[in-house]
């Protein structure tokens, strides 16, 4: 009687319940996946080969969105702070944005749709053509050979990624202040250098960066070993790397934000 | 009609949660002989197959192979086990992202620790026994799903297996691909002295090359025999299946739980509240 | 498909970017302060009003950055902000230097400035400035003239009904 009440309560435990259970799920796929590192180490051509396809593949897109997104910071951040007569101050506001969220996080985002999801495909279309089954039928663990070079290339790849993202958006910035309207060169890197901390602000980012790269990675290949194996399957899969991986990393920067500054 | 069983299934049964899948199997397997197990699709074949190659274990029962019980190892048991044992997937399951070299040189690496001269030349030989030197550098994509059957083929056999199991080798293949398959599978199968499963449902190929048929339905062996004694047999099951009759005791209609006039809501009409 | 060899090179590269971006973001972008702990020392300053001072504010001298602020306690004995000063280590002032809390520009932020005073013995690790001026704090200065000008309304009415007297 009462069920169209009852019928959304219960989905919304359902959704919980099952939110815990993939989170213990995943959990216990790290464990197993660190302990199959072990061939990762020895044998890193393997890993090599995926930072080849993680992140020198995604140089082009990090590139180009970085200093889009130090210019439009320019522009923006001028407009702003010339209205308080401080557009003196546009290095350092350009600076700071990117080094403690913008860079980190829009890199994640971009890894996450550009190399995620990609992870996610191939690792859901190698199980749906059995590829995962004759590995482990060949006696060999595809945790270890496949799985596990993938994730620590993405780890490797998301700090060095996020780095040029700043490096690129810092540029940007400068295009826009100092070689569009004309702020002083000098005054513009002084006043960054004033404001920007080594600890805080660089090193506390590229750490953010860090911890985005591995959540963007176990995602990716979580959802892909754990993919239903078929066409439908691989791109619901997909789909959940890109949503969950944002999700993730926005409240993942919230916390380690919180933390940290 | 064995003295030397390789393989053995003492009262198996296996299920998937609450369906029974297979039901106190029992079949012994002479080492060097190739088997087929035929069936209808869902009889439980497949499940015969990952049973002994150790990816389910039996509920009920022990799978012997050559004297160990594969339901008993532990991870590390089951990767020696899988070691001397080859399988061609049903859709040959090539690594898609590497050559057809590395495919094939692929269990070699991961193996053993030969210089790569030696890699080269076994990889070399396996690609000419299955009649395809020459296609090293093409990718897995280029090849016809022939040839593409043929390297895994090669693939399963590159650490000459002392078990070979073949899961479907025929699906999907044109006749003269299908023939060449077949003619490979009996080759190796006498070249090498291993002893073969193949789960099928294709029975003319089939019964041209092995040496003894096991007959599985719902579950259960319900015939078996040489393949003359299986031409020739008298059951009625296993003539709609070898003559591939669309009804007999097989039959033709779905059990379906209600009658045609009440799904279509004629007669006593119930469906209308 | 690449080589081996090639990918190896790229990831090379990939590798050189990710440190050549580090490199540039420390030595241009950030100011790299000396921060070991051998080439810095300690100094207090106690202040009665801190305004808005902030830890990792700059302190300066003739508007030489020589240091920073490292931390801000409240002393619950005397009731004073006790704020923590690491000072780069190149650079040292006598014991009577005084610090008053500054603002650079009209709206921005606040920073220490030292004077050198003329003592010959200098402030060693751990010291305690004890000339000190608080931050001029806007309200409190607004506060001040309002009653200034309150005081002279009062007195020169005062001075009116006296004269009526």
């Amino acid at each position: 009687m009462l069920d169209f009440l009852f019928a959304p309560l219960r989905k919304l435990g359902h959704m919980t319940i099952n939110a815990i259970w993939r989170l213990g799920y995943i959990s216990r796929f790290l464990v197993a996946l660190l302990a199959a590192s072990g061939q990762s180490v020895r044998r890193f051509s393997l890993v090599i080969r995926e930072v080849y396809f993680a992140g020198v593949l995604s140089l082009i897109i990090i590139v180009v969105s970085g200093l889009f997104v130090g210019m439009v910071l320019g522009l923006q951040g001028y407009n702003t702070l010339a209205r308080f007569g401080s557009s003196d101050a546009l290095g350092a506001m350009v600076a700071l944005a990117l080094l403690r969220e913008l860079g980190p996080v829009l890199a994640a985002l971009l890894f996450a749709s550009r190399s995620g999801s990609a992870m996610t495909a191939e690792i859901g279309l190698m199980k749906a053509t059995e590829q995962l089954d004759a590995m482990n039928m060949m006696a060999v663990n595809p945790l270890a050979r496949v799985i596990a070079p993938r994730f620590w290339a993405g780890v490797i790849s998301m700090p060095v990624l996020a780095a040029l993202f700043n490096v690129m958006g810092i540029f940007g910035g400068y295009l826009v202040g100092v070689v569009m309207i004309g702020i002083d060169e000098g005054t513009y890197w002084s006043q960054t250098r004033n404001a920007v901390d080594l600890h805080y602000d660089i090193v506390n980012g590229l750490v953010k960066s860090l911890f985005f790269g591995i959540a963007v990675t176990l995602i990716a290949v979580f959802e892909g070993h754990e993919a239903t194996p078929t066409a439908a399957g691989v791109s619901a899969a997909t789909t959940r790397t890109v949503v969950t991986s944002a999700l993730v990393i926005l409240a993942l920067d919230f916390i380690l934000t919180a933390f940290m500054f | 009609m064995s003295i030397d069983p390789f393989i053995e299934l003492r009262n198996v049964s296996f299920a998937y949660g609450e369906r029974l899948i297979l039901k106190n199997i029992n079949l012994t397997i002479p080492r060097g002989k190739l088997v087929a197990v035929m069936g209808g699709s869902g009889s439980g074949k497949t499940t015969l197959l990952r049973l002994i190659s150790g990816q389910f274990r039996a509920k009920h029962g022990e799978v012997i192979v050559d004297g160990k019980n594969v339901g008993a190892m532990n991870q590390r048991e089951l990767f020696e086990h899988r070691r001397r044992m080859g399988l061609l997937f049903q859709f040959g399951a090539l690594f898609t992202d590497l050559t057809v070299f590395e495919n094939i040189a692929f269990p070699i690496r991961e193996h053993t620790r030969l210089p790569e001269a030696m890699i080269r030349d076994l990889v070399t030989l396996k690609l000419n026994a299955v009649g395809l030197r020459g296609t090293q550098d093409l990718m897995p994509a280029e090849l016809s799903g022939g040839m593409a059957r043929r390297i895994a083929l090669a693939r399963a056999i590159a650490l000459d297996p002392a078990l070979m199991l073949y899961d479907e080798p025929f699906t999907g293949l044109d006749p003269i691909s299908l023939g060449v398959i077949a003619h490979l599978i009996k080759k190796l199968n006498d070249a090498l002295g291993t002893t073969a499963i193949m789960v099928t449902h294709d029975v003319h190929t089939s019964l041209d090359i092995v040496d003894h048929v096991y007959f599985v339905s719902n579950g259960e062996i319900v015939a078996e025999g040489t393949p003359d004694e299986v031409r020739a047999s008298p059951s009625p099951w296993v003539h709609q299946f070898v003559y591939g009759e669309a009804d007999g005791p097989v039959h033709f209609a779905f059990p379906a739980k209600t009658r045609l006039e009440e799904d279509l809501g004629l007669g006593q009409g119930g469906h209308h509240a | 498909m690449l080589k081996r060899s090639t990918i190896d090179l790229w990831v090379g590269i990939f590798v050189a970017i990710g440190i050549a971006s580090i490199a540039f973001l420390s030595l241009k972008v950030a100011n790299l302060t000396p921060q070991s702990a051998d080439k810095t020392y300690e100094i207090y300053a106690d202040f009665d009003n801190i305004g808005g001072l902030k830890v990792k504010a700059p302190v300066k001298s003739s508007g030489v950055l020589v240091g920073r602020v490292s931390a801000i306690a409240l002393d619950t004995k005397r009731f004073v902000a006790h704020v923590t000063l690491t000072m780069d280590g190149q650079f040292e002032f006598s014991r009577d230097t005084s610090a008053e809390i500054l603002t650079s520009g009209l709206l921005g932020e606040q920073y220490i400035g030292l004077t050198q005073g003329g003592d010959p013995e200098n402030l060693k690790k751990g010291d305690t400035i004890t000339l000190t001026s608080s931050a001029l704090v806007l309200e409190q200065l607004i506060g001040k003239f309002m009653t200034s000008f309150a005081e002279k309304g009062a007195s020169g009415g005062h001075t009116d009904a006296s004269a009526a007297n």
